[in-house]
């Protein structure tokens, strides 16, 4: 999984150089040029990506060195009262 | 006056913000720089992306989309939307945990105990500082100026009053302001001096926090007001799209090829700007991370897009500007198209966004105090409580010499619109350093001394090549975007409007990829960093991984 994701990511790297909508100056529904829509797109795919990266590749002992720190802090307030 | 009116308001709010953080205060100097690694999720999230909305940010990209087209949104918001939430994902989470383990506060403070070099640090604190300063005092420029023009003087006929004033030994009529550039300015630098002073980082954050929501909720409600009273935005983007001059504007015409791509090496610059890298040090827990990178891309759309939009739009309804007048296009078509409390709200939300050089200001002033103060001594003679106080002292002086510059280089900003241009590649091409620290063992601090030298002489020789083509932009004929600047050199250095490039490349780019290949080549011609260095910040995965004392 880790790699279909990585490579998404990169694919979706590539994808910003949109080189076929260059030229065009087309508008979407008369109110938004196609380039433009374009990018707006790729931001919403890249917080998709993020959602996807997050679900699939997160640096999970970044949690677990958190929930062992936190164990640390409540053991040592126990101790001290 | 009614503009005025709001923005005093607004400044009032925000001051007392940062007197309502520094009632939170614990008085310590992690509270005081990094708010004690306490912020929750949202405020980390808007305060993290409110550092990067300043004005040369937004109104720039209005102004250059006026100019150049809906290119701009791709150059600079849809590459951010990618590059700045993946170097978040996987720095700024990291940095996050070593911080927390170790104490860093600063990324000076990490490169200095990862590779075991003082000197390295101090160098890196250096250059951070120079590329820092142009944002401080283009903030101060910015806010003299935002209420210059929010406070015309206007007679009984409801026209501007004119006065003859002498500009460079000439006379000239300007309009008659309630609040000159040097008061305007003096106020603003008062105001964010102020709640930096009192609040620290966590009036910072709350600060950005509510400039960001201002920005977006004022945004959207301006967007639709426009769109009312200008009877629509298709019949713009109809006009637009049946003039000859204006309709390249709604494609890529004006943007080479090679200047789009090497744009997606800028947004690197995010996680080597302090007042990022040290943001990410003040979340409460990793997991507040997870929102904000997945949140970052839209917010940054919900921003760009109608900045953009209107930059578009400003081509048909405020047709002639020139170069120097574009970045106004947004206050001038509120202006022009809607009521004067929508202009003065407006004014509100222009300057948060000057404001934003607060974090700059907060960034430095923890880097002096932590990198310098602190790392030279100063601590542990003097105690937690004379660091924070020598902050404080550092803020001030630092809106002071901002002041003066800006009041003395009244009508310059193009100089620092043209250091914080350079900046963001200085940056930009730091990110080797910080990725060869963080991902590479076998990374050293002679690896790290040859990519941070390299940064420097290539920013002095862009700028000295920025200033010796000058005069070659006059030269340039309508559809050559381009000109070379040695002949026997062929199309090495070219300078176009926008400035120099590289066989058509932005000079970040050679920046970033030298500064790689002399972080590998410096790192594996000198000696392996120590085990005790790797294995403290590279333990095994199944080692015990607590917190230890810095």
């Amino acid at each position: 999984m880790k790699y279909l994701v990585t490579a998404w990511v990169v694919l979706l790297i590539a994808l910003h150089q949109d080189f076929w909508n260059w030229p065009d100056r087309s508008l979407v529904g008369g109110l938004i040029p196609i380039g433009l829509f374009y990018h707006a797109c790729y931001a919403v795919a890249a917080s998709l990506t993020m959602l996807l990266l997050v679900k699939t590749m997160w640096p999970k002992h970044l949690d677990e060195d958190e929930a062992k720190e936190a164990a640390a802090a409540a053991k040592n307030k126990g101790a001290g009262k | 006056m009614i503009p005025a009116i709001v923005v005093f308001i607004y400044l009032a709010i925000v001051l007392y913000i940062g007197v309502f953080a520094f009632r939170k205060g614990k008085n310590s100097s992690e509270d005081y720089f990094v708010a004690s690694r306490s912020l929750g999720q949202w405020v980390f999230l808007l305060s993290l992306f409110g550092t990067n909305m300043t004005a040369f940010a937004i109104l720039g990209s209005s102004g250059l989309t006026y100019s150049r087209g809906i290119g701009v949104f791709g150059l600079m918001a849809s590459a951010s939307a990618i590059v700045i939430p993946l170097t978040i994902f996987f720095i700024g989470t990291r940095l996050w945990s070593l911080g927390k383990k170790f104490g860093h506060m600063t990324q000076v403070s990490y490169f200095r105990d990862r590779w075991g070099s003082s000197s390295l640090g101090t160098l890196i604190f250096l250059v951070t500082a120079v590329m820092l300063v142009p944002y401080i005092i283009i903030g101060v420029m910015g806010g003299g100026e935002v209420m210059e023009s929010i406070s015309v003087v206007t007679g009984a006929d409801g026209k501007a009053v004119l006065v003859e004033v002498m500009r460079n030994g000439k006379a000239v009529q300007e309009h008659q302001h309630w609040i000159p550039y040097e008061l305007g300015g003096a106020l603003v630098a008062l105001v964010v001096m102020s709640y930096v002073f009192f609040g620290g980082m966590r009036g910072t954050a709350w600060v950005n926090t509510f400039q960001t929501v201002l920005f977006l909720g004022m945004g959207a409600v301006a967007v639709i007001i426009l769109s009312h009273n200008i009877g629509g935005f298709d019949v713009v983007m109809e006009r637009i799209a049946n003039n000859k001059t204006l309709a390249p504007l709604l494609a890529r015409d004006r943007i080479p090829q090679a200047e789009f791509f090497s744009y997606m090496f800028i947004p690197l610059s995010a996680i080597m700007f302090p007042h990022i890298a040290i943001m990410c040090f003040t979340a409460e827990k990793v997991s507040h991370f997870k929102k904000t990178v997945i949140f970052y891309p839209l917010c940054i759309a919900a921003i760009w897009l109608p900045c953009v939009y209107l930059g578009l739009i400003s081509a048909d309804l405020l047709p002639g500007l020139k170069p120097g007048e574009t970045n106004d296009v947004i206050p001038d078509l509120l202006t022009k198209y809607t009521s004067v409390w929508m202009a003065g709200i407006l004014g509100a939300g222009i300057m948060a966004c000057v404001m934003a050089s607060d974090s700059q200001i907060m960034a430095l002033t923890t880097m002096f105090t932590q990198d310098i103060f602190a790392h030279y001594g100063g601590q542990k003679r003097f105690g937690d409580k004379v660091q924070i106080w020598t902050g404080r002292i550092f803020i001030v002086v630092i809106c002071l010499v901002a002041y003066l510059i800006a009041v003395a280089l009244k009508k310059q900003e193009g100089i620092f619109e043209l250091a914080i241009r350079f900046a963001f590649s200085g940056f930009a091409a730091l990110a080797p350093v910080m990725l060869g620290a963080m991902f590479w063992k076998r990374s050293t601090a002679l690896g790290a001394w040859l990519a941070v030298i390299w940064v420097v002489i290539a920013m002095i020789g862009v700028w000295w090549l920025h200033n010796y083509s000058e005069p070659l932009i006059k030269t340039l004929k309508p559809g050559v975007p381009y000109v070379p600047i040695f002949a026997d050199l062929g199309e090495l250095f070219l300078r176009g409007r926008g400035g120099v490039t590289i066989y058509g490349f932005l000079p970040v780019m050679p920046m970033v990829l030298i500064g790689a290949v002399l972080m590998v080549v410096g790192s594996l011609i000198s000696r392996p960093p120590p085990q005790a260095i790797i294995d403290k910040y590279f333990p095994p995965k199944n080692a015990n991984t607590g917190a230890v004392t810095p």
